[in-house]
């Protein structure tokens, strides 16, 4: 049985949540991301920064979780961004053009400043 | 940056290598006019409503989930109904073949997005019928009874294929069924039963998508078939 997924929510400046999530990533903790997206979101979040630093593994059911979690940002006009993707995650994201509506950042502190920037 | 944090992760070698533009696995197969040259369509580069569409056979404990998706990526086009064709000539399915297939006299493709000893994905080419993620998988439970499963997430790529969406839902409650029920008596077990179930994720359109019609596979794979007499013939392999 693979080790199951950690999410934790932050909210590291106003209007931003950020959701640490760590371990194995697979369609298997959908219900968990699903609600640490409700408890970032009920803040009013209007940015949501998914931190994939300590992901340690994902399979396609991942990406089709990602693809939901994106919908129900979407329909909150809430900005997804990801940080902390490791190259070989990060190209999984441009090989399944998840990256043209996820914004890739290095880290939270660049995601909410070209959020800002933007925003101006 | 640490050394490492760029470790080799577990899941590496179940992932296709990023690319660009799709290429087809083998240069000598005659369907690929639909997917040489095209670029993925993930679930987000569709037009239509965003569905997931669940199908799921219990299979008993005839068979564990890797021996029988180890079967299935062998012999993926075996299991197809009549009512389509899958065009592959690789001994199994591997990430990153990229692959051709004709269905409801529509030629298109996939590229195999993963697969490990107990899954495997496919994402769709643009002018697909559907951009879509096809998941392929089986699980047991405690009882040891094995489930085989097919999931996906898609959207029709264009409003031309929106519109047929009635009809084209209609053609896969019987061709995915179908797989199973041959995967299934493959494995000695008939009269399979096969559960469905559909969610739809967002009923938003995506209209900023609408010109992917110009991919539409039905329509280039109409053109190509008006255009066969005027085209060279193919001379078959040469030493």
């Amino acid at each position: 049985m693979a080790p199951a997924a950690h999410m934790e929510v932050t909210y590291p400046a106003p209007g931003t949540a950020a959701i640490a999530i760590s371990g194995d990533v697979t369609a298997a903790c959908e219900d968990d991301l699903m609600a640490a997206h409700e408890r970032a979101s009920d803040g009013g979040a209007k940015l949501v920064v998914l931190d994939f630093s300590q992901m340690e593994y994902m399979n396609s059911g991942g990406i089709g979780m990602l693809v939901t979690l994106l919908v129900r940002g979407q329909r909150r006009q809430q900005r997804i961004a990801a940080v902390g993707l490791t190259e070989h995650y990060r190209q999984i994201f441009e090989l399944t053009r998840l990256d043209e509506a996820i914004v890739l950042h290095d880290d939270t502190a660049s995601a909410i400043r070209a959020l800002s920037t933007q925003g101006a | 940056m640490t050394e490492n944090s760029e470790a080799v992760p577990r899941d590496a070698a179940f992932w296709a290598a990023k690319i660009d533009r799709l290429q087809v696995s083998d240069p000598t197969e005659p369907h690929g006019y639909n997917i040489q040259g095209k670029r993925v369509a993930g679930p987000m580069n569709g037009f239509g409503r965003l569905w997931q569409r669940t199908y799921t056979a219990d299979l008993g404990t005839a068979i564990t989930p890797a021996a029988l998706v180890a079967d299935w990526r062998a012999h993926f086009g075996r299991y197809w109904p009549r009512m389509g064709r899958f065009h592959g000539s690789v001994s199994a399915i591997q990430p990153g073949d990229v692959t051709a297939l004709t269905a409801g006299g529509v030629t298109t493709g996939i590229m195999v997005l993963y697969a490990d000893d107990t899954s495997f994905t496919f994402l769709t080419p643009e002018g697909h019928m559907f951009a879509a993620m096809i998941t392929f998988s089986a699980e047991s439970d405690a009882g040891g009874r094995t489930t085989a499963q097919i999931r996906m997430l898609l959207r029709c790529s264009d409003p031309l294929f929106e519109t047929m969406w009635p009809l084209a839902r209609r053609g896969e409650d019987v061709f995915w069924p179908g797989v199973l029920r041959n995967l299934a008596a493959a494995h000695g077990v008939d009269e399979v039963e096969v559960r469905e179930e559909t969610v739809c994720v967002d009923r938003r359109r995506l209209w900023a998508n609408w010109t992917n019609v110009r991919h539409n596979a039905g329509i280039r794979t109409f053109a190509h078939a008006l255009s066969a007499p005027f085209r060279p013939r193919r001379t078959g392999a040469t030493v």
